[in-house]
């Protein structure tokens, strides 16, 4: 991005402004796969990474582009790879990996129809669990939805600072409407974008335990070939990096994994409140549905509903403190949704305050319409 | 008209795959986002095809941010062939406007339209069917005044392919030149006739 | 002289925490893991500068005894972090160890698309013919009528070569060495390790335990033997008139070509794409 770009309202489809924003965020590396609808970030990524020095590579698959931005970014390097529903469940295997190892790398799935191959080019939000549960065991991790080609920048520039910060692979949830509607854009000067790096080791290699807690619980990350030479594993390992199965220290090692992310709450969790402050009757709503409803409540509104949205731009860890709030203060919750109901639980598993929560679902491979929403809060009233 | 009297102007851009109708809607989009008036979003819905198939296209154009990035009730309606035009057509609101390649159309379900034919207009004016997308965005930028044809030329030649600018300029004129002889007053106000009472 | 021998091992190892090591006495691997480590001594490799990735297996456990940058990766994946690890740091030396499971099996598709890729990587492929940490199930490798956990009626499925797969994918260089003979064996390494490109090293290994008790050679003298007596010398092989014998394979330099690496490709691109701006 140039400077002349900088102020410019600009036309972009939300898959090149993910590309944008990793640019700004300081990603040098890409690996990925050719897939539906995410190709574009390969593409644009493949002409401009070698233009500023960095590196793209199309790998033989989506665990193979997984494996490799998690061993660039061992490197040093800040690294992202971008897929859709099929080619995410195959990164799942090293998405555990870099979990576990503690390996920032961003992961943009752009959503489309599943299961399976499912509906290629139509929009969809059913990876919501996958992004959350996907791969094996207890892990942490990050998950993020964008609902406008400007979040794509934004959000991608704030998935790699969170990432670089906790050490933890962030999931960037995208769905095709977001990534192929073009819309004009001003993206922020490259001055005013603040962009966060790990932490590195300041003591002499001899002192360094690569894994030793600290209270953030984020331990610095040595980059291969720097003189602080350690063990990486996949397996559950000792302050040093070896393998252990003594319990204690498996129990401090995944407390801590836990922990890191459990402190940083209050910066991890995003929501956004659109006419939330007098609202009786809210929607939930994250990614492009967030626009329907935008558009839903002020339709709402004018036919004398005090409706309000929370939109969830963190979907994991679930941003249950502004979530309850919601539900204390509205009688109606109403959670749109395209699959067939996947954060709904999530709200009704936090709704300790009897409120009526409904999920509104589509799941035909089409955004769900403002109408649609308006009229679920007008006539679910009463 | 850079300046919208609704919250939103919407086009949408019908056809099947190979008539550049997302080419056309993409030249409209930039061209609207360059001129930096209004907001603009631009979204497509397509097969798995390359060629053949249905095409669709669509333009939401507005002074303020835009929500809802699709059509909720079109104000315009291009269709390039029979099938988009008589899939689309229930889309339009009372007083939209529908636009149709004569060439490929001749059931036409409104007296509130204007039938060009951008096929045969572009193999005549420009030597090739492959602009006729350009000659319907020519009428189409004509008769909704979302941007100036200006500012419209400058994005068609930065965006056609190399070599193939001059031509899809041609094109575009001649569609403006033939959208000119149309006298929006002269139709009827609402593509659906209100009920007579017998 | 073996005095010499163990201050160059210790000189490696790392001897805070791992050990005892995980594998059973008589294990090949050890011996793959001395020659590795005599071969990056005589090249004259910086501890910082040696990246030692693996996969999952018993092979995989070799990286964690040895004071590099060592990286244990996922089951068959590790040369796809190797191939990350390379392209943001070329000044790395990159070496993969693999087992015959791990490299051709799940990771088989990697395998032939690194040896196409052409990066500067070492793969050293340690090819016991059986999955000897999960008990004994066939691979790849485990020859035609022999038994295994999974094949206890004997085994039914063909091999296939792994020189010979990855030198026609495209490695630049293709060696094949094994336990018994070592000295060949540490030689193919530090070629491999000094050649310029995408390198392979397949180490016919014994596994006693897991393959030897099932096919009637249960301890490591009679594999280390039947190793001895089932490898021909490539040079001898050529000379042969009739075909080698479906029971042995050859060892030595099966394929060392020239050909453009990818770190230096891409640095065209860069420089060209700069310029286009």
């Amino acid at each position: 991005m140039t400077k002349r770009q900088s102020k410019k309202r600009i036309l972009l489809q939300g898959n090149e402004a993910v590309v944008e924003g990793a640019l700004a965020a300081g990603c040098r590396f890409f690996a990925g796969y050719p897939i539906t609808p995410a190709s574009e970030i390969s593409e644009v990524l493949s002409v401009r990474l070698p233009k500023i020095g960095g590196t793209f590579i199309q790998m033989e698959d989506e665990i193979a582009s997984m494996g490799a931005i998690v061993g660039a970014s061992l490197a040093g390097v800040k690294s992202m790879t971008a897929t859709s529903g099929p080619g995410f469940s195959l990164m799942q295997e090293n998405l555990g990996f870099a979990c576990i190892a503690e390996v920032p790398c961003v992961v943009v799935n752009v959503m489309r129809g599943g299961p399976s191959t499912g509906l290629p080019t139509n929009p969809a939000q059913g990876d919501v669990m996958q992004a959350r549960w996907g791969t094996h065991g207890d892990h942490p991790i990050i998950v993020l939805a964008v609902s406008t080609a400007l979040e794509c920048f934004e959000i991608t520039v704030k998935a790699f600072n969170l990432s670089e910060k906790y050490r933890v692979p962030v999931i960037i949830l995208s769905d095709e409407m977001v990534a192929h509607t073009r819309e004009t854009v001003t993206l922020p000067p490259h001055d005013e974008i603040e962009v966060i790096d790990r932490i590195t080791p300041s003591m002499p290699p001899e002192w360094y335990i690569p894994y030793k807690n600290n209270s953030k619980g984020v331990p610095p990350m040595s980059a291969l070939g720097d003189g602080f030479r350690h063990h990486v594993t996949g397996l559950v390992h000792d302050v040093r990096g070896f393998p252990t199965q003594t319990p204690h220290e498996i129990e401090a090692f995944i407390s801590r994994l836990f922990r890191k992310v459990t402190q940083g709450f209050h910066e991890i969790q995003i929501t956004q409140s659109y006419l939330m402050d007098d609202a009786t009757v809210a929607v939930i709503a994250y990614g492009s549905v967030v626009r329907s409803a935008q558009r839903a409540i002020i339709d709402a509104r004018n036919q004398g509903v005090k409706a309000g949205l929370l939109q969830l731009t963190t979907l994991f860890p679930f941003p249950r403190h502004v979530v309850e709030n919601v539900l204390k203060q509205c009688r109606f919750v109403l959670v749109p949704e395209m699959n067939i109901g996947q954060i709904s639980r999530e709200v009704k598993r936090v709704n300790q305050f009897g409120t009526h929560v409904e999920k509104y679902n589509r799941i035909d491979g089409q955004l769900i319409t403002p109408d649609e929403i308006c009229v679920k809060l007008l006539t679910t009233l009463g | 008209m850079t300046k919208l009297k609704a919250d939103r102007y919407e086009i949408r851009f019908s056809g099947s795959g190979g008539q550049g109708i997302i080419t056309a809607a993409v030249v409209l989009a930039e061209a609207i986002a360059g001129s930096g008036k209004n907001h603009v979003c631009q979204t497509q819905s397509y097969g798995p095809e390359a060629r053949g198939g249905t095409s669709k296209a669509e333009v939401v154009i507005s002074k303020d941010l835009i929500d809802y990035p699709k059509v909720i009730e079109l104000d315009l309606l291009l269709a390039m062939n029979q099938a988009s035009c008589d899939t689309y057509f229930p889309d339009l609101k009372p007083e939209g406007l529908l636009v149709v390649d004569s060439t490929l159309v001749d059931q036409i379900p409104t007296d509130r339209s204007i039938s060009i034919p951008f096929t045969q207009i572009a193999v005549k004016q420009a030597g090739k069917k492959l602009v006729a997308n350009m000659v319907a965005l020519g009428a189409v930028v004509h008769l909704t005044r979302v941007i100036s044809p200006k500012a419209l030329e400058s994005t068609l030649m930065a965006k056609v392919p190399k070599g193939t600018e001059q031509m899809n300029l041609k094109a575009f004129r001649s569609g403006i030149r033939a959208a000119k002889k149309f006298d929006l007053e002269q139709l009827p106000p609402t593509v659906t006739p209100e009920e007579e009472e017998v | 002289m073996p005095k010499e021998v163990t201050k160059l091992i210790h000189k490696y190892l790392r001897h805070d925490k791992t050990f005892p090591h995980v594998w059973c006495p008589g294990c090949g691997n050890g011996i793959v893991l001395g020659a590795l480590i005599r071969a990056i001594d005589k090249i004259g490799l910086q501890k910082d500068e040696v990246v030692l990735a693996s996969g999952i297996g018993c092979s995989g456990r070799m990286n964690v005894y040895v004071d590099f940058n060592t990286l244990h990766t996922t089951h068959g994946r590790s040369l796809t972090f190797a191939t990350g690890v390379k392209l943001a740091n070329p000044s790395l030396t990159v070496i993969s160890v693999m087992g015959d499971g791990d490299a051709t099996a799940i990771g088989g598709n990697h395998l032939i698309h690194a040896a196409r890729r052409n990066l500067n990587l070492t793969a050293i492929i340690i090819n016991n013919q059986i999955y000897g940490m999960t008990g004994g199930q066939y691979s790849p490798t485990t020859p035609y009528g022999s038994y295994a956990s999974t094949a206890v009626y004997g085994h039914i499925e063909h091999t296939f070569s792994i020189a010979e797969l990855t030198a026609t994918a495209g490695a630049a260089f293709v060696g094949r060495g094994t336990v018994y003979h070592v000295t060949l064996l540490q030689k193919l390494i530090e070629k491999a390790i000094q050649k310029r490109g995408f390198s392979v090293v397949e180490i016919m290994s014994n596994c006693h335990i897991h393959y030897g008790r099932r096919n009637k050679m249960g301890d490591p003298v009679t594999m280390l033997q039947w190793l001895k007596d089932h490898a021909v010398p490539v040079e001898k092989a050529r000379e042969m008139t009739s075909d080698l014998p479906e029971d042995k394979f050859t060892i030595g330099i099966l394929a060392d070509v020239e050909k453009p690496i990818y770190t230096e490709e891409y640095q065209k691109i860069r420089d060209q794409s700069t310029s286009k701006q």
